[in-house]
């Protein structure tokens, strides 16, 4: 009989150190299954960030490189930019690409690096406990903002997706969620389509994913998907910002427009 | 035996680059050289000014206090330098640009209008070719065959430059020894 | 292959294609944007990588990349430069990646200014960025010796898996000088399979490498600092170089110095020496690796009554002269800074006040 669920290849057989309720395994597993369909984890690198999952090593069976806080952009830049043939993913959290590595992702994206960022926004630093990130919610609570995001100190929350949509170069970008079984198997074709771009050296590839965070949000994980559903996806709204065909349609926009 | 000469003047004026064929045309001749520029923001129509030490040893400190020789193509670049210069050294004067005397009789003063000399052989863009082949022709600091090869060679990349360069070259030199 | 006149900046840039090595990233600083400047052309003739940076902190971490990818590598900045730098090149050390980076010193602290100076000797010998790492240091003292270190720099950046600095300053950088090219560097890059993330087809394994300086277990990290260490006590016991000048005869005084620097106190010692006066040079030719038991044995000489170490810095330098000379002599510093460069008539004053 045929085996219908299983360990992807590319990821060890161990359990991994997440929360409960925590979707980093999730998306790990989305990565792990894409690297399996392409059947590129002999040539893939991936870029662990400093964030919760700084060991992602240990979870997904690649050459790996682990990367200071915000930089993996830049690494990613280095890795490829010297051996084109590699595939690259840079993985990164909402404080280690939106706050820290804000210069280096939008750099990377403008010029059009030809790797793929994996972008998880639970709107929380998870790893040094819960303080405020770029993507904290207006009056979300959190360990440094007691009293809930106060806006008119520290503004809105930072919307990834479309302010790289408005650079020209980037190809790909794109924002999904995993918080419940029916928004997965679009994530997943999308966390495959960004790498079949990167392999077709088509262009620079940035899929956002809408995660939770139970443990620092204070929430169980039911209520998590729940806020997450109710309060995160409508100012993060799915789907995908700008697409290599897109584009396309852009220039001929522009042309017709000059004609 | 060491020799060093200041070339000096308004950045635009193609200072370093004079400089750097001089020390090309030693190097050439077997001597020890190093060309050292000034550097920064001057570079953008300032005073621009470069030291090029020629010598039999290998060459020490790069920074020299009294110069033996002065080019000075501006009048800053006259009043800044011509008191540092060694006694016997020659001092070539840009006279299209400096109306002053040097009030020094220690050193071997050589004036000529080298815009004047370069607009008459083709275009006062060879201002500093005619000055540095003049100041060549009174300091014999290397034979002239050779400073002749190396402005061919600077020019290399640019060959309808080089015809001019040579007028000029030769207009400096029979200026230098009227 | 003759003589061709260049710049330093230019030579360092030509000596890395030379050494192999033939992927550059930069951002531009003065007083060394010359090097990035000819690579943007001379890495398209070679089939290298060019790529101007955002910042000299997304540089340092192009460089981490690519270094971590297994090929060979390197950058060029300047001093305020470096300190952005700083970051990545700790976690170079701590991943044991091997990179060249040069360093053409102009004066701070801050912006400071664009003109030569030694100021980031401290920097460059403490191993620049935080945590317990050092970097082999080189000082140019020509533009010929600029060349020269920068082929030896990659092997030896390899034989440590360890960041290599090569620290010049500005004059180094910005002066021409003839230059003989070393014949093309012989040495492969070595083989860096089993670390590189180079892929692992590539290498025609299974299993995958792993690239990282994060240790939570204490013990693994005090083992991991104990090997680094291990690494540095290697480098001291073989990678020491300096030039001894005037030091075979009798000398009432020695001078510690290197660089531009070195070059002023020679044409100060050769005046001198024309009035009778005779003094001892040591140019340390390696910073980290510092060359103790040379100074040490030079000052220990029974004519020798006193050591200056004459820097372009406030004072740096003289520290490890003291350090080395477990109070044998008296150290005396002497130097400038901001641009200005100590003259050969200063330093023969000085010499002449301490006999």
């Amino acid at each position: 009989m045929a085996k219908l669920f299983q360990r992807p290849k590319s990821m060890f057989d161990v359990s991994t150190h997440y929360c409960p309720g925590c979707t980093h395994g999730v998306i790990h597993r989305l990565v792990a299954e894409a690297i399996d369909a392409l059947d590129i984890r002999g040539r893939t690198v991936g870029i662990a960030p400093v964030g919760c999952a700084v060991m992602a090593y240990n979870y997904i069976d690649c050459d790996f490189q682990e990367a200071a806080h915000g930089r993996a952009p830049a690494m990613a830049t280095g890795i490829k930019r010297v051996r084109p043939d590699l595939m690259v993913f840079t993985y990164q959290g909402d404080g280690d690409l939106a706050s820290i590595g804000m210069g280096e992702i939008v750099h990377a994206a403008n010029r059009g690096e030809k790797f793929t960022t994996i972008f998880v926004n639970n709107a929380i630093y998870g790893m040094t406990g819960g303080q405020m990130a770029p993507t904290t919610m207006p009056n979300q609570r959190t360990t440094t903002s007691p009293f809930g995001r106060k806006t008119e100190e520290v503004g809105m929350p930072i919307r990834m997706a479309e302010l790289l949509a408005t650079l020209r170069t980037p190809g790909y970008i794109t924002r999904q969620t995993v918080i419940k079984p029916k928004y997965i198997q679009k994530a997943k074709k999308a966390i495959e389509r960004a790498f079949v771009y990167q392999m077709e050296n088509r262009c620079f590839s940035f899929v956002e994913v809408i995660s939770t965070c139970p443990t620092n949000w204070g929430m169980t994980p039911k209520d998590a998907v729940q806020w997450a559903e109710d309060v995160l996806l409508p100012y993060y709204p799915l789907g995908d910002q700008k697409t290599p065909d897109s584009e396309v349609t852009e220039k001929q926009v522009a042309a017709a427009g000059a004609a | 035996m060491q020799s060093e000469v200041m070339f000096a003047g308004f950045g635009g004026q193609g200072i370093m680059l004079i400089g750097k064929i001089l020390a090309h045309a030693a190097m050439e001749e077997g001597y020890e050289v190093a060309w050292i520029p000034s550097y920064g923001p001057e570079m953008r129509g300032g005073t621009a000014y470069c030291m090029v030490v020629i010598g039999d040893q290998p060459i020490g400190s790069p920074i020299i206090k009294n110069p033996s020789h002065l080019v000075a193509m501006n009048r800053p670049s006259l009043q800044k330098f011509v008191s540092t210069i060694k006694s016997g050294g020659v001092v070539m004067i840009n006279s299209s640009l400096i109306p002053d005397d040097v009030q020094r009789n220690d050193v071997d003063v050589l004036k000529l209008p080298v815009v004047e000399i370069a607009t008459d052989t083709g275009s006062s863009k060879a201002a500093n070719i005619v000055a540095l082949a003049a100041f060549v022709a009174r300091s014999k600091l290397v034979p002239l065959e050779t400073l002749k090869r190396c402005i061919e060679e600077e020019f290399q990349s640019r060959p309808k430059l080089i015809p001019l360069n040579m007028k000029a070259m030769e207009a400096g030199v029979a200026a230098a020894n009227k | 292959m003759s003589k061709v006149l260049m710049k330093g900046n230019e030579a360092i840039a030509e000596a890395a294609i030379r050494a192999g090595c033939l992927n550059y990233f930069a951002y531009p600083i003065t007083p060394q944007s010359e090097v990035a400047e000819y690579l943007s052309w001379r890495m398209t003739e070679v089939n290298g990588v060019f790529l101007q940076g955002e910042s000299e902190v997304a540089v340092s971490y192009m460089i981490f990349g690519a270094a971590g990818a297994g090929v060979r590598v390197f950058t060029t900045s300047s001093s305020p430069g470096i300190s952005l730098m700083s970051e990545g090149i700790s976690y170079l050390c701590g991943a044991q990646l091997p990179a060249v980076f040069v360093n053409i010193m102009r004066g701070g602290p801050g912006l400071g200014g664009i003109l030569p100076s030694q100021a980031d000797y401290n920097q460059a010998t403490r191993g620049v960025g935080h945590g317990d790492c050092r970097l082999l240091v080189m000082a140019p003292a020509s533009v010929q010796e600029a060349a020269e270190m920068v082929m030896m720099a990659f092997p030896l950046a390899e034989k440590y898996r360890n960041p290599v600095m090569l620290l010049g300053d500005g004059l180094i950088g910005q002066m021409m000088e003839p230059v003989e090219f070393p014949d093309h560097l012989k040495s492969e890059p070595s083989n860096k399979d089993s670390w590189a993330t180079n892929g692992i087809d590539h290498r025609n394994g299974t299993t995958r490498n792993l690239v990282r300086s994060l240790f939570l277990d204490p013990e693994a990290l005090n083992n991991n600092n104990l090997m680094l260490r291990a690494k540095y006590e290697r480098m001291k016991a073989e990678e020491v170089r300096f030039e001894a000048y005037n030091t075979e005869g009798d000398y009432q005084v020695l001078i510690v110095s290197y660089g531009t620097m070195s070059r002023v106190c020679k044409t100060a010692i050769n005046a001198l020496k024309g009035q009778g006066v005779e003094v001892g040079l040591i140019r340390p030719q390696t910073l980290f690796p510092f060359p103790d038991v040379a100074i040490r044995e030079a000052a220990a000489k029974p004519s020798c009554r006193t050591v200056l170490s004459i820097e372009m810095s406030m004072g740096q330098m003289v520290d490890d002269v003291e350090r080395c000379l477990h109070g044998v002599r008296p150290v005396e510093w002497y130097g400038k800074c901001g641009g200005e460069v100590p003259t050969p008539e200063e330093i023969i004053d000085l010499v002449k006040a301490s006999v």
